[in-house]
């Protein structure tokens, strides 16, 4: 990742926004009086604010990171993730299940399920999302320290504890609404620090039109520029069509799935397993102020998510339009390599004996490189001497391999002058710790009332919950220290952790749809299924490996019965047989178990047996039907445009 | 609750634009990217947006909340 030099100005504009998060903390912290206030917000909260909370605590500098590696890997695809894998899945929310979270006043995901199962559904839940939401929590820090390490020369453990610390006093002094409105400043940060980037890309590149086509070129070559193996080929419109490579196949679309995968898989069970259930997107809706704004927070959050593609995808393909386009002196970055090994490959330039240049210098560099340019370099070194500088700009233009979590932050440095920089730079730091005071509302507030009040301390004065509330609070920033040291210290085992987590959420969907929608459904056949459900994730895992891997923790590892093109193929299959194994394993074990709860006790848990939410009240732009049909429709363009 | 978050978001994008514009009016010359003097152009956005934002708040401690 190349090193960026800040000026005072980029850490004025840092440290100003720092001083304003631990600024509103600190101004929150006397409307703090009760454990609601602190860890639910007592439904105070008007719907502009929960719906862009909303969205901002699921977009973590990770996605930010990611969306642009992806952009550049897959082109306008991508976006599926957006508006086949978010969108429609949020319109339902906001529809058909807030009436039953907000209704049923639970303070929780896990809560609601124990009112609609029993204690066993709220354990597995309320055990499972707070693990999973510290490992999170984790993941995020130690990226972010990671970040700081490599481009600002920061010592790893500062910027984690600088960072965490910063979270920790405000979250500490204003709790969830304290998180909330961090995550609305951080909204506004990202929006107005990558919009000029990719405004100044676009320009670069000569325009929109100029950009899709050059992402023609690469899509018939991707290996021109080392995205795919060489002898790959796609149609033109591989990096540009969102949807025509889907529907033509594994094999024609550059991430290597088909349409089922993609719609029952992502669309479906991935998508709604992920907003309808995961407590850190829905606990921000709970806050809203009243049923409507409840009901429309996800509904407001639906908006600028359809967006976003343009701003966090299109970097990633003007990244690779770039590339394929000569005389713009950019290149996808290679990953990064050091100093040491540079010095050694300049050396290597200069003593060349042409035939075994390649193998040397790419043996040093220790990365795989292009043949023809590292031979054009060598060339050009013995016709005329060229300088130390020079030749290490050849030879990082000549490694064959991308590290495309540089992308953004390479489109950064390269359009963005001190000042600006400090403003892109703040974005992508506000939402790391954005994603780490997420995590942590989420933790605190299921830990106190989920795990504490249900099953170690019942009938404490409110008092005593908020005081737990707050001692969680840091008992998480600190698990979250440690899971974030696990993380940058095994690598591997993060991945498999990872994968248990991609386990559990995968059937959990069906769990909630048939919770809501079918009074039948009884504790039992709910957590027997969950289970089930879980355990099916994994064997799907241990029969079935993506082409091109070896089986181990890529999945395969007791026989391998199935083969998929892709790991991203593999994962959404995973993720529908998952969601059937559970679903049809509750469906038939709840017929065969009695129920433990009569009608009366469901009502306001279950789609048949609660009063339909009549809007008429409202004015016609405020009804979640309505404003739900107009999203999906928008949607629909968007899909359209790109077909 | 008690904090309209309009104050903290206006004050702190007013302050960066004014940060932004100086810095592009007193630097043009490194404030240059694509020859478009880019810390004014966007410091200047940022004013405005930080400005309608602290109207915004000011007058929105008025209002009844709704039902």
């Amino acid at each position: 990742m190349p090193a960026i030099q800040l000026q005072w100005i980029d850490y004025t504009i840092l440290v100003a926004y720092v001083a304003f998060v631990i600024g509103i903390g600190w101004a929150l912290a006397r409307y703090m009086k009760t454990s609601a206030d602190f860890l639910t917000s007592a439904r105070s909260i008007p719907t502009w604010v929960t719906g862009l909370a909303f969205i901002s605590a699921n977009l973590g500098a990770l996605e930010l990171v990611g969306m642009a590696a992806s952009g550049a890997k897959y082109g306008i695809s991508t976006a599926h993730f957006y508006w086949v894998g978010a969108i429609p899945a949020m319109i339902f929310l906001a529809v058909f299940m807030m009436p039953f979270y907000y209704g049923s006043k639970a303070r929780s995901v896990p809560e609601y399920l124990k009112m609609r199962f029993d204690e066993r559904v709220r354990a597995l839940n309320s055990v499972a999302f707070a693990v999973m939401t510290i490992f999170a929590s984790g993941i995020s820090m130690n990226a972010l320290a990671k970040l700081l390490h490599a481009l600002l020369g920061w010592d790893y453990n500062f910027a984690l504890f600088v960072s965490s610390g910063v979270v920790l006093l405000y979250v500490l002094k204003g709790g969830l609404t304290s998180a909330i409105y961090t995550e609305v400043l951080q909204f506004f940060m990202i929006v107005l620090g990558f919009a000029p980037v990719v405004y100044l890309g676009l320009k670069d590149v000569g325009g929109w039109h100029t950009m899709t086509t050059s992402l023609q070129t690469v899509a018939t070559n991707p290996a021109a520029i080392y995205l795919k193996d060489p002898g790959t080929t796609y149609a033109a419109n591989a990096w540009t069509s969102a949807w025509t490579p889907v529907f033509a196949g594994p094999a024609n679309n550059p991430m290597g799935v088909d349409w089922f995968a993609m719609i029952f898989g992502l669309g479906f069970v991935l998508s709604f397993g992920y907003w309808c259930t995961n407590f850190l997107v829905v606990q921000r809706a709970m806050a809203a102020k009243n049923m409507t704004a409840a009901r429309n927070t996800p509904l407001v959050a639906a908006v600028p998510k359809m967006f976003f593609p343009f701003l966090v995808i299109v970097p990633g393909m003007i990244a690779a339009a770039l590339t394929t386009l000569p005389d713009k002196g950019y290149r996808i970055p290679p990953p990064v390599i050091a100093q040491a090994n540079y010095d050694k490959a300049i050396a290597d330039v200069k003593n060349a004996n042409a035939t075994d240049a390649v193998k040397i210098i790419g043996d040093d560099l220790g990365k795989k490189v292009d043949s023809g340019k590292i031979l054009s370099l060598v060339a050009d070194n013995a016709a005329s001497k060229i300088t130390d500088t020079q030749i290490q700009q050849g030879l990082y233009n000549s490694v064959a391999e991308n590290d495309y979590d540089c992308v953004i932050l390479s489109l950064v440095k390269k359009y963005c002058p001190a000042g600006l920089l400090g403003l892109a730079l703040t974005a992508l730091l506000a939402s790391f710790m954005s994603g780490m005071a997420g995590n942590v509302t989420a933790f605190n507030t299921v830990f106190t009332y989920d795990i504490y009040q249900a099953y170690f301390a019942k009938g404490k004065s409110d008092a005593h919950y908020m005081w737990m509330g707050k001692v969680v609070t840091v008992v998480g920033i600190v698990l979250s220290i440690g899971a974030a040291y696990f993380a940058s210290m095994y690598n591997n085992c993060m991945d498999i952790i990872q994968l248990v987590f991609g386990f559990v959420n995968a059937p959990l969907f069906a769990t909630f749809l048939l919770g809501m929608f079918w009074k039948r459904t009884t504790a039992t056949g709910a957590f027997l299924g969950l289970f089930g459900g879980i355990g099916s994730s994994a064997l799907f895992h241990a029969l079935t490996i993506a082409q091109g891997n070896t089986p181990g923790i890529k999945g395969g590892y007791l026989k391998v019965v199935s083969t998929f093109p892709s790991e991203m193929a593999q994962n959404f299959w995973l993720a529908a047989f998952a969601f059937i194994a559970c679903f049809t394993l509750t469906l038939v074990i709840s017929l065969a178990t009695s129920r433990t709860k009569s009608d009366a006790d469901l009502k306001g848990l279950v789609y048949s047996l609660t009063p339909k939410i009549v809007d008429n009240n409202a004015p016609i732009y405020q009804r979640p039907g309505v404003v739900g049909i107009v999203l999906l429709i928008v949607c629909i363009i968007l899909n359209w445009i790109f077909w | 609750m008690g904090l309209d978050i309009r104050w903290p978001i206006g004050l702190m994008f007013t302050l960066i634009g004014v940060l932004l514009v100086g810095f592009g009016l007193a630097k043009g010359a490194e404030s240059v990217s694509l020859g478009i003097n880019i810390n004014l152009i966007w410091g200047a956005v940022l004013l405005v947006f930080g400005v309608l934002m602290l109207l915004g708040a000011a007058k929105g401690g008025k209002t009844p909340p709704e039902a």
